[in-house]
């Protein structure tokens, strides 16, 4: 019965879908789409979709004139080395979490997460102060490891509903045939525990990317990250709007193409397991 | 089943991360408890020492603050009801068949990538701009007065830029629980008769609301923190001074450490209530 109509509903869907699709993505469209023109094309009344003289020249004046791989780098630097090292710590955490559970461990997950639901602005001025005293604001190495300690829970967690999935006999199998710990962890666990390792790794380098409030507060020049880049453009001169694009379509793009690949631990890693 | 050994060598294992966390977070409470019940004023002063609750009063009775509160309210409640709303309207078109699903779902994930400073700045320039933004062409086009968005409805454009971004979180989540919703009850309910309508508001919305619970939780943690998105647009002048913004202004901007530190106490009472219904729900999904 429902065959008959099967195709002409499936290709209502499709149009319907593919207009709410492009009309959410429109905005990130357009501004790559602006990166390319020039600034009097960029503000042409009536506006030009595609048929414009396409240039690069707003990305190579960006680059010239805001040290952008200075920007990029720190990103790079901040991001990827704090989910590292949040990995290293977290991963024998969330292992023993995971198969050598005690009584404590589930207050334990849920106290990790509580410590990531404390408003950023509540402990701002501590965290200032400590960075002044300890002489690390706008420091790398200080970003490196608030922003691991802000994604702690969210890696821990991650890793640990992943590792609750490898099943526990074949750790005893190991065992019995006379492994270590050691062994266990390194030849046993490890192998099958790359993909969710993996995964954790690509969310959290999302998140930190994006990170905007710490990296605001405590970065002015020598640690700042791309957030900051991008902020600085809220003076008059975001007004140009070729170039204001071309900055950020080199902020967005090398997370956006990370993140199409990691939308499905997106779900696992935000609603810490709850919904999956 | 586990040895003793294996057991002492677990909790070494989880020492790192449990004392660094403990760390991260009392401190830094320790602190803001502390310059919360004293008057500090780095410019002015320093700490001119032991006020009791004074600054907590003084946080609540400000001219800013009943404001503030209104306006966190409003966005808050603004982005969850845009988001809860068409987001389980797109996790249902989303979960149909059609051509060229795996795309779509990308197109309408993407915005969550995007940095907020970048999404904040594109909406105000590149959209929002009563000259050059592409609202104001569209709205010539109809021969309407294009609207200074950030001035004349401050909120309500701060309202879109957090939904555009919080949007796709909603959807993904709604779809995947959607995804898990048995299709033979669905049907069996249509062969008994059930229209579209009482299809959805008996088996779809009863099966979603426990995702919709969690997506309200989450976001709503995080929309209480929303501060990118104002710092780069308002800077929190036209009314969209939210708490967030309030106690970072008390704190950086006039340097009041005691007064923004009551203000941060405030801050965490608040995000703890809405923590814990969260904490309740992902609880009892360990015990399974």
């Amino acid at each position: 019965m429902a065959r008959a109509v099967t195709n002409q509903r499936k290709a209502l869907n499709t149009a319907l879908a593919w207009i709410v699709g492009l009309a959410i993505f429109f905005p990130i469209l357009w501004t790559i789409l602006t990166s390319f023109k020039t600034e009097a094309d960029a503000i042409a009344n009536p506006p030009i979709l595609f048929a414009f003289d396409w240039t690069l020249e707003n990305y190579s004046e960006v680059m010239e004139r805001s040290n952008y791989g200075r920007f990029l780098s720190n990103s790079i630097l901040i991001a990827g080395g704090s989910t590292i090292l949040g990995i290293i710590i977290a991963v024998p955490a969330a292992w023993s979490m995971a198969f050598v559970p005690s009584r404590r461990t589930k207050d334990i997950l849920l106290w990790m997460l509580s410590t990531k639901m404390l408003p950023a602005v509540g402990v701002l001025y501590p965290i200032y102060l400590l960075c002044i005293r300890l002489g690390v604001l706008d420091n790398r190495l200080a970003m490196v490891v608030i922003l691991m300690l802000i994604n702690l829970p969210i890696i821990v967690w991650m890793l640990y509903t992943y590792f609750k999935e490898i099943p526990g006999e074949i750790l005893e199998a190991a065992r019995m045939d006379g492994a270590s710990l050691k062994e266990e962890i390194l030849y046993v666990l490890t192998p099958m525990a790359i993909p969710g390792i993996a995964s954790t790794l690509l969310l959290n380098f999302i998140l930190a990317w994006n990170e905007a409030f710490w990296t605001l507060n405590l970065t002015s020049v020598d640690a700042a990250p791309l957030t900051q880049f991008i902020a600085s453009y809220s003076s008059p001169e975001g007004l140009f709007f070729a170039k204001l694009s071309a900055a950020s379509t080199m902020a967005i793009a090398p997370i956006l193409i990370l993140g199409w690949f990691s939308q499905k631990q997106l779900v696992r890693g935000l609603t810490f397991g709850a919904v999956k | 089943m586990a040895t003793q050994h294996s057991r002492s060598a677990a909790r070494i294992m989880m020492a790192p991360a449990v004392f660094l966390l403990l760390v991260w977070m009392l401190v830094p409470l320790c602190m803001t408890l502390w310059f919360s019940v004293r008057d500090f004023r780095p410019l002015r002063g320093g700490d001119l020492g032991f006020v009791g609750l004074e600054n907590f009063g003084r946080f609540v009775s400000s001219s800013a603050f009943w404001p503030a509160v209104a306006t966190t309210l409003v966005i808050v409640g603004g982005v969850l009801l845009i988001s809860i709303v068409l987001g389980v309207m797109l996790a249902i078109l989303l979960d149909q068949p059609m051509w060229g699903q795996g795309v779509v779902r990308i197109l309408v994930i993407a915005p969550f990538f995007v940095m907020p400073t970048v999404s904040a700045l594109v909406w105000k320039n590149m959209f929002m701009d009563p000259v050059n933004g592409v609202f104001s062409y569209i709205w010539q086009f109809f021969g309407a007065d294009p609207v200074v968005w950030l001035s004349e409805m401050p909120v309500f454009s701060i309202i879109m830029i957090v939904s555009w971004q919080w949007l796709p979180f909603a959807t993904l989540i709604l779809l995947t629980a959607i995804q898990s919703l048995d299709s033979e009850q669905l049907e069996a309910a249509e062969m008994d008769g059930a229209g579209p309508l009482s299809r959805f508001g008996f088996i779809t919305l009863p099966h979603l609301s426990r995702a919709i619970t969690i997506v309200i939780l989450i976001q709503t943690i995080f929309l209480l923190a929303v501060f990118a998105e104002i710092f780069v647009t308002t800077g929190g002048a036209f009314g969209t001074r939210t708490l967030t913004y309030l106690i970072y202004q008390r704190v950086l901007e006039s340097q009041n450490v005691g007064l923004g530190s009551a203000g941060g106490v405030y801050a965490i009472i608040l995000a703890n209530i809405v923590a814990i219904f969260l904490m309740r729900i992902v609880g009892k999904n360990l015990d399974k």
